[in-house]
């Protein structure tokens, strides 16, 4: 705790030192360059979203550099398959029980062995709090959070994703996946064309 | 330096003699056309001075402000005007009808008094007395009484909290700005405004004495006070009395407070500048002769608005700096550190001036 028996003029120089500090912090406040996007406006020009910003959950597909992984080769994937095992590890991670795995058991014919296999992969955007759990309890680098953050629908239902099902390619900006464009500080971007 | 009793004293010649009107008529029409004048120039300013707190507002705290209304936002504050004027004005049952409708006008009076005190230019002042500095601190007094009013007269227990606040700090305040005031005089040796600003001719009055610059940073606070602004808002507290003592009022008389509060903002700041900055008197250092005659070519009145913004300006960094102080704080304040401190910094001046 501070000494709470300053005398008087103490009292007035550490006032007038702490009112200093505070003018100091705002004034450089004031000349720092302003970082606001000029959304919706540079919506389709200038807007940038940072590429680690989460926006909603989307499956991962494989890739040509997944098809050179030894692990991907193994389980047989094809290019443009998404590579979720059902194993309902990103479920069990969920706080708000977001993510809803439905599986069911299937036997190979050649082999005789049983492998899991994904029915459905529910996940309700309503109710994610975008926590990164899922993302990083999964094993397989299967699903992966977007920048795409318009998602304002008119009902709620709508907000229910069936990840499997769709082949994500980017939302309602389809530039903007990778970040779209570069970050500018202290320019006005509200070039809408 | 443009001398405007030039522009003054050829119309006061055209209305007597070129067109041979009776001194009653002329005095008249000069009257209107200055009383036009004033209200116009006080509503531009209000207008500007909004925008720029919205702006400075936005600036310290990482934001960019309104940019939507017109280029970089230069529109918001006619759209905010405009839809001010068509609101609806209702009055408060059992609310004290009278008081309740004098208020805004009496807040808006001292305001508007204040102003016309300010010398704009070089022969261009409205009010110029011989007791000029007295009357300024008299009439800006009247606002705590249209505050006060306001917030009696509108029966509604914030209101009345709010006027209290107000009442007892702007009260409060005057104590150590008039003794700012009177610090001035000091030195000047007059009480008329332009006395005091022909009085800086060789240096502004912070230059003229080292104690004065002590007596311009409590007019500031005060001032700051006065105007019920800065971390001296307790009396509008949005967070306690949802608006204080305006509470009550909708459309124009609300418009009446915002705009007084505004131009007592530009007041304060421009006493401020006339006072201690010299008003529209250009930078002058004694001895450099070409300097000074560079400087005399920028008009005065743009050396008024700028002294006088830039201060605007200081007082909206304190503002958005600090946060709200308690009652008690506020006038522990007030009286057990400004008042003494002006006390002791008068006498300060007055040795200085006396031995110098």
């Amino acid at each position: 705790m501070e000494n709470k028996d300053k005398s008087y003029f103490q009292g007035i120089a550490d006032g007038m030192k702490t009112l200093a500090t505070g003018l100091k912090i705002t004034l450089k406040e004031y000349f720092t360059p302003k970082s606001t996007e000029q959304y919706p406006e540079n919506r389709k020009t200038t807007l940038h979203v940072s590429k680690r910003h989460r926006g909603r959950l989307v499956f991962k597909r494989v890739t040509e550099q997944d098809l050179a992984d030894s692990k991907i080769q193994a389980r047989g994937l094809q290019l443009g398959d998404y590579k979720c095992t059902a194993c309902t590890m990103c479920e069990k991670s969920c706080p708000n029980d977001t993510i809803k795995i439905t599986s069911h058991m299937e036997e190979n014919p050649e082999t005789g062995r049983k492998k899991k296999v994904l029915d459905d992969y529910q996940y309700d955007l309503g109710d994610c709090m975008f926590c990164q759990l899922c993302v990083n309890a999964c094993n397989f680098d299967a699903i992966e959070f977007t920048n795409d953050f318009e998602n304002a629908v008119f009902d709620r239902s709508k907000l229910v994703l069936h990840l499997d099902k769709e082949v994500y390619k980017g939302g309602s900006l389809p530039n903007l996946i990778d970040g779209g464009a570069p970050l500018e500080i202290g320019k006005f971007n509200t070039k809408t064309k | 330096m443009f001398d405007f009793s030039i522009v003054t004293k050829w119309f006061d010649a055209l209305l007597t003699q070129t067109l041979g009107l009776s001194s009653f008529w002329s005095i008249l029409i000069e009257c209107v056309v200055v009383g036009v004048l004033i209200l116009t120039a006080y509503a531009l300013i209000a207008i500007a001075l909004i925008f720029m707190e919205r702006k400075v507002c936005a600036y310290f705290q990482c934001r960019l402000g309104p940019m939507r209304v017109g280029p970089w936002g230069i529109f918001q504050v006619f759209a905010d005007v405009v839809k001010m004027l068509i609101k609806e004005i209702f009055t408060v049952d059992k609310a004290d009808k009278l008081l309740y409708c004098i208020a805004p006008f009496l807040v808006i009076v001292a305001s508007v008094g204040t102003f016309s005190f300010l010398p704009w230019n070089k022969g261009a002042h409205i009010l110029d007395f011989n007791v000029g500095v007295f009357m300024i601190t008299a009439i800006s007094s009247i606002g705590v009484l249209g505050v006060f009013l306001a917030g009696w007269g509108s029966n509604n227990k914030y209101s009345v909290i709010s006027a209290m606040r107000g009442a007892v700090m702007m009260i409060s305040y005057e104590m150590s700005l008039g003794l700012c005031l009177i610090s001035s005089v000091v030195v000047t040796g007059t009480m008329q405004v332009s006395g005091i600003v022909e009085a800086q001719n060789s240096a502004w009055l912070i230059f003229q004495n080292p104690f004065v610059w002590i007596a311009f940073l409590i007019f500031l606070i005060s001032g700051n006070a006065e105007a019920n602004r800065g971390p001296f808002d307790l009396a509008e507290a949005e967070s306690e009395l949802t608006a204080g003592y305006h509470t009550e009022y909708s459309g124009m008389g609300f418009g009446f407070y915002y705009l007084a509060e505004y131009l007592n903002l530009f007041v304060i700041s421009g006493i401020a500048a006339t006072v201690f900055l010299g008003g529209w008197m250009p930078l002058h250092i004694s001895g450099l002769d070409s300097f000074n005659n560079v400087m005399d070519l920028i008009p005065g009145v743009v050396w008024f608005f700028g002294k006088a913004f830039f201060v605007v300006w200081l007082l909206m960094w304190v503002k958005w700096t600090y946060p709200r102080l308690r009652i008690d704080q506020i006038l522990k304040l007030e009286w057990k550190y400004l008042m003494p401190l002006m006390l002791l910094v008068l006498v300060l001046i007055t040795t200085f001036e006396a031995l110098v």
